[in-house]
């Protein structure tokens, strides 16, 4: 019975495949491999969230151990959702990594790219899916570390000081998570986050348990670039190349937030979080100027792939906004902009890495004129920018309906009315672009360029399809955040 | 007093990483600033190790002859995740350098400020 | 074709036709025909809807549910009839006139121009025909956006400055405040749909609907209450079949409309009664039309001075609703249509003179009705009927709103329709009188050639100019169209 051995599968696989891709030492065999990985992994996510909606959670016990001494990977509804986004990116961006991976990187460098993705895919759903506290800490050095060397491998030279810079941050964030690991190992006795979760109760008012709850608040903080901790962000992704901006975007800090959510709420306990001093009011406060420093900024950007960049930070600030709402809608909020953003950044994303294929630059003076030059290149960038405002009819709506819902529920309307406030912000950059790409003449000093290969343009337009898709029928992703916002808050399965 | 003497490793624990820290902040050497992250990454090898710990305890090996008698020896789990955490410090390091190796090459220093001056200008 | 179908592919045709405008972008007499042939077929279909409305039908469907209780879904209620009616004929009117106009004045991306005037068309014609707020708010989104690559049409930097004013301010309005409004209602009353009588009745305190309200009415910018009135003047940067069609009828309409929707099947008149918020907007709505047409006068430009002018003429509609006799809701309801009329002949005139004189400023208009003799005489038909002189159009629904602010004892508002009607004679007729009666020096007398604009353009006005004086004998039909909204169950 294969279906059993789901769980470990969709670890195993991309586990397996990026040695592989090493031993193939040929791009193409290493891309092939890495599509089959990646959409087999969609397959066994969809099939586990299936499982899970129907029957409930799953425990598997890898290798036959039995918690709490051996590792137990858990699926509940929650992280099968998660799983669902981060193999979906990773499955609709592989085959966009073809083309786009030839134009940016160096040839004796392709299978070394692939089996470093596979890599970072194993760590993403490695993180989401293990119901072990240390075993987090491993799966996250595994994204992370793949995650430096492949922004690394950007074009421009300060894609490796971004990547150090990226390293030396992820590796406080990392460190400080582990001390609050180890805290909590030393007060319960047990790694296992179920037990964990049972057991804190009778050690909730110590101090070190308290200090473990900083230590890993702060560090998943910098690892899902919570406002101010966000600063290797930007330059992470915009010197990154394409593919890997789109991965690391829609997937990476969405996998840090769940990690969050799951440590927050499942281990410490709600009561627990909502004892300690301002802790919802601290966050709501980090995730609202988060939101409007970030936008801010992303105004003034001129390279459009950083200004996105920025436009993630203010978006983390609305998921983050969600959860400190401590409410089912609140929460539901939160987690729909998870596979919201996904789907809207890796759109956006895919559009500019394409505008890059042809261009060879993603500067805002170097798209004059491309929405006549690349028409179907820059449409999808428009409905992408929509959707980040919130236009209705699209997913970024949905989020919005939310976020201002919990607000008004909880009678706080001014808060609503500055979640509406910013996304004006949005508005604002993501018109400049638009503005310049088709009321102003192409450049004459450049060649003309043509629209982006099919390759490209297919698995930018499948994203933005799901954009609006998923902004008008939302019964998959609202129920499924729904059930997962009672579960994290005990309210249900 | 006892309980600063009675619990010397963990104050080691919070100097040795508070020191890596201060240098990975403070230092402007790429190269400085690895060796940093390597103390502030070491100093959490020792907090697990001295969770593990139990007074009195032994090594956590089992010899024939001790099978039937209740032997108090130190919990081997807080060892088993170090040495995970070990490895996993390696890589960074590994990592880290060979990233300073590249910026050295695309640069021609590694001095932090320098590198953001190389990059303010275009 | 039952109600709830003709319902839906009135939406339709329109994007339909954009498809077809699309598809013959390389052969322009192609690509006009299929403007025509959609607008007809669009007003056609919207016609077939009359006479079962006037009967009592009121179809209805629900298309698609986004989130448990909050549905796209259609309805058809006499305000929407009466706005689609105008907002499909005007348009056939306006296809003919803009033939004339942009190959007159050699416009460049003419395809970009039919496609999202086509949308835009779908998009008024959805606000028309929403059954609720959610829905509406949808459909005025779309508007706002597929306007915009008209407003900005030329590309300069003066058209582009203005889109940036236009989306900026409708966007602002609509997210900041509509929206939240939107969020809001749904979270206290459960419902956004239209209902007779309103659906907030009892379900929050005074405060809380008092502030709704504000947000509601200054959340429809395109309402153009002050201080949200800039992107209309701003939109004056559009060619002027955009300015004549939208800017005067389709975009400031839906505003308006959406206003009295919100007023009447929101919060309902008994409600609204009580609410000290009302007030407030009323004073508002007295502001801006008084303030908006002092501003007319000072304006050289021609288009700008009318812009204002629709600045003012749309806070009557809100005056009118807001005054919550029936009467003065039934005449806003008429206003919407009398104002249409009367304004969009009036920018085919300043169209006119621009594509066959090259003027824009009144201050150039010299003589100029010695030159083009039916433009100006549409002229002045259009401004008469905006004042409010029988036998033109306009001057229904100025009485019927006299008359409810009068019924309502609220006299101020009587004085200020008053002073309006004063300051847009001072406004309208001056472009009339110099064109006639001050001659430009240097021709000495002689009486220049006469040099209209071309036909398509001249036909355009004589239809929209005979329509203004059309509507003052067929108002009581219009009327009985209208009087279901006033009227509560129960």
């Amino acid at each position: 019975m294969i279906a059993a051995h789901y769980p470990a599968l969709q670890i195993a696989l991309p586990l397996i495949a990026a040695p592989l891709c090493v031993l193939l030492r040929r791009g193409t065999w290493a891309w092939l491999v890495t599509v089959a990985v990646s959409w087999t992994a969609l397959y066994v996510s969809v099939q586990l969230l299936l499982q899970v909606l129907a029957s409930g959670p799953i425990s598997y016990e890898l290798g036959g151990w039995a918690a709490p001494w051996g590792i137990e990977y858990r699926v509940d509804s929650v992280n099968a959702f998660v799983l669902l986004i981060v193999s979906g990116i990773s499955a609709i961006s592989a085959p966009y990594a073809y083309k786009s991976v030839i134009h940016e990187i160096p040839e004796h460098q392709h299978y070394l790219f692939y089996s470093a993705y596979l890599l970072c895919l194993t760590g993403l759903l490695g993180i989401v899916i293990t119901g072990d506290a240390f075993n987090v800490f491993v799966f996250l050095e595994i994204s992370s570390l793949s995650s430096y060397v492949l922004i690394s491998l950007g074009k421009d030279r300060k894609a490796v000081t971004a990547a150090y810079q990226y390293l030396v941050m992820g590796t406080i964030g990392a460190t400080f998570f582990l001390i609050g690991v180890g805290l909590i190992y030393a007060m319960t006795g047990t790694l296992n986050m179920a037990d964990i979760a049972n057991r804190i109760d009778q050690v909730q008012n110590t101090r070190t348990v308290l200090a473990a709850f900083a230590f890993i608040t702060v560090g998943l903080g910098l690892k899902l670039a919570l406002f101010p901790l966000h600063l290797w962000l930007p330059n992470a992704y915009a010197y990154a190349p394409s593919v890997v901006t789109v991965f690391l975007a829609a997937t990476a800090t969405k996998v840090a937030i769940y990690t969050m959510l799951r440590f927050v709420f499942t281990l410490f306990g709600t009561d627990f979080a909502l004892d300690v001093t301002l802790l919802a009011e601290f966050l709501m406060a980090l995730a609202l100027v988060g939101v409007f420093a970030a936008s801010i900024t992303a105004i003034f950007q001129n390279n459009i792939k950083r200004m996105l960049a920025y436009s993630s930070v203010a978006q983390v600030g609305y998921m983050m906004l969600g959860v400190s709402f401590f409410s089912v809608t609140g929460l539901t909020g939160g987690i729909v902009h998870l596979f919201n953003h996904a789907m809207m950044k890796g759109a956006l994303f895919m559009a500019l890495g394409a505008i890059f294929f042809r261009v060879g630059s993603v500067h805002i003076d170097r798209i004059r004129g491309l929405g006549k030059q690349m028409p179907f290149t820059m449409f999808a960038f428009v409905i992408g920018g929509l959707s980040l405002i919130g236009i209705p009819l699209t997913v970024g709506f949905i989020s919005k309906w939310y976020l201002i819902l919990a607000a008004l529920e909880r009678g706080w309307w001014p808060i609503a009315g500055l979640v509406l406030l910013s996304s004006l912000l949005a508005i604002v950059y993501v018109w400049r672009v638009v503005e310049v790409a088709y009321f102003r003449d192409p450049p004459t000093n450049h060649p003309k360029v043509t629209e982006a290969p099919l390759s490209l343009l297919v698995p930018t337009w499948i994203l933005v399809l799901a954009n609006i898709y998923f902004g008008v029928d939302t019964t998959l992703t609202v129920g499924v955040a729904d059930t997962a916002a009672k579960v994290l808050l005990g309210l249900g399965q | 007093m006892d309980f600063f003497l009675g619990h010397y490793n963990y104050w080691i624990f919070i100097f040795l990483m508070m020191l890596g820290f201060y240098v990975v902040v403070a230092r402007g050497n790429l190269v400085k600033k690895i060796i940093g992250l390597n103390i502030f990454q070491a100093s959490v090898f020792l907090l697990y190790i001295s969770i593990g710990k139990v007074l009195g305890g032994t090594a956590p090996i089992i010899i024939d002859g001790y099978g039937t008698d209740p032997v108090i020896y130190s919990n081997p789990l807080p060892h088993v995740l170090i040495l995970t955490a070990i490895v996993v410090g390696v890589a960074t390091t590994a990592l880290g350098l060979s990233l300073v190796v590249r910026i050295n090459e695309a640069y021609g220093t590694i001095e932090e400020d320098e590198i953001s001056e190389m990059d303010r200008e275009p | 074709m039952t109600g709830e179908l003709a319902m839906i592919v009135a939406i339709l045709v329109p994007l339909a036709g954009a498809g077809l405008i699309a598809a013959s972008h390389r052969h322009p007499n192609q690509r006009e025909a299929a403007t025509l042939v959609t607008a007809s077929a669009l007003f056609i279909l919207v016609l077939s809807l009359l006479l079962p409305v006037m009967e009592g039908e009121r179809p209805a469907t629900t298309l698609w549910q986004i989130l448990p209780g909050l549905s796209i879904a259609l309805e058809i209620e006499p305000l929407g009839m009466v706005f689609a009616l105008v907002a499909s004929f005007l348009w056939i009117v306006t296809s003919v006139y803009s033939i004339g106009y942009m190959r007159g004045h050699h416009e460049e991306n003419q395809t970009r121009f039919y496609v999202c005037f086509a949308v835009a068309i779908s998009s008024a014609i959805g606000v028309a025909f929403s059954a609720n707020m959610f829905t509406l708010f949808i459909f005025y989104e779309v508007l706002t956006l597929s306007t915009y690559p008209l407003v900005t049409h030329h590309g300069t930097d003066e058209a582009r400055r203005g889109g940036r004013t236009y989306l900026g301010l409708l966007l602002l309005t609509s997210i900041a405040f509509q929206l939240l409004a939107i969020v809001w209602t749904w979270s206290v009353a459960g419902t956004l749909d239209f209902s007779a009588g309103g659906i907030l009745a009892e379900k929050a305190s005074p405060v809380v609907l008092g502030v709704l309200f504000v947000l509601y009415m200054f959340g429809i910018g395109k309402a153009a209450l002050m201080p949200f009135h800039r992107w209309l003047p701003a939109a004056m940067v559009a060619p002027t079949p955009v300015s004549a069609l939208l800017h005067a009828v389709a975009v400031v309409k839906a505003g308006v409309f959406t206003v009295v929707k919100v007023t009447v099947y929101i919060f309902g008149a008994d409600l609204l009664a009580g609410l000290e918020a009302r007030q407030l907007i009323l004073f508002v709505a007295s502001f801006t039309i008084i303030g908006a047409s002092l501003v007319a006068m000072r304006q050289d430009n021609l288009k700008r001075r009318l812009a204002y002018s629709t600045v003012s003429q749309l806070s009557y509609v809100v005056l009118g609703a807001l005054l919550i006799t029936d009467s003065s809701i039934i005449g806003s309801g008429i206003h919407i249509a009398m104002h249409a009329f009367g304004k969009i002949t009036l920018f085919f005139c300043a169209g006119a003179i621009l594509v066959a004189a090259h003027k824009t400023n009144i201050s150039e208009m010299d003589g100029l009705g010695w030159t083009m003799p039916v433009t100006m005489l549409a002229f002045l038909i259009g401004a008469l009927s905006i004042i409010g002189l029988p036998p033109l159009g306009g001057s229904w629904s100025k009485y019927l709103m006299i008359l409810g602010a009068a019924q309502s004892e609220q006299y101020i508002f009587v004085v200020v329709l008053m002073v309006s009607t004063l300051l847009n004679i001072a406004y309208l007729i001056p472009p009339v009188v110099r064109s006639f009666f001050v001659l430009p020096g240097n021709t000495s007398g002689a009486r220049p050639q006469i040099n209209e604009a071309p036909a398509a353009c001249l036909a355009a006005i004589c239809v929209t100019a005979a329509g203004s004086i059309a509507l003052f004998f067929f108002v009581d039909s219009l009327y009985a169209l209208l009087e279901p909204i006033v009227m509560v169950p129960g």
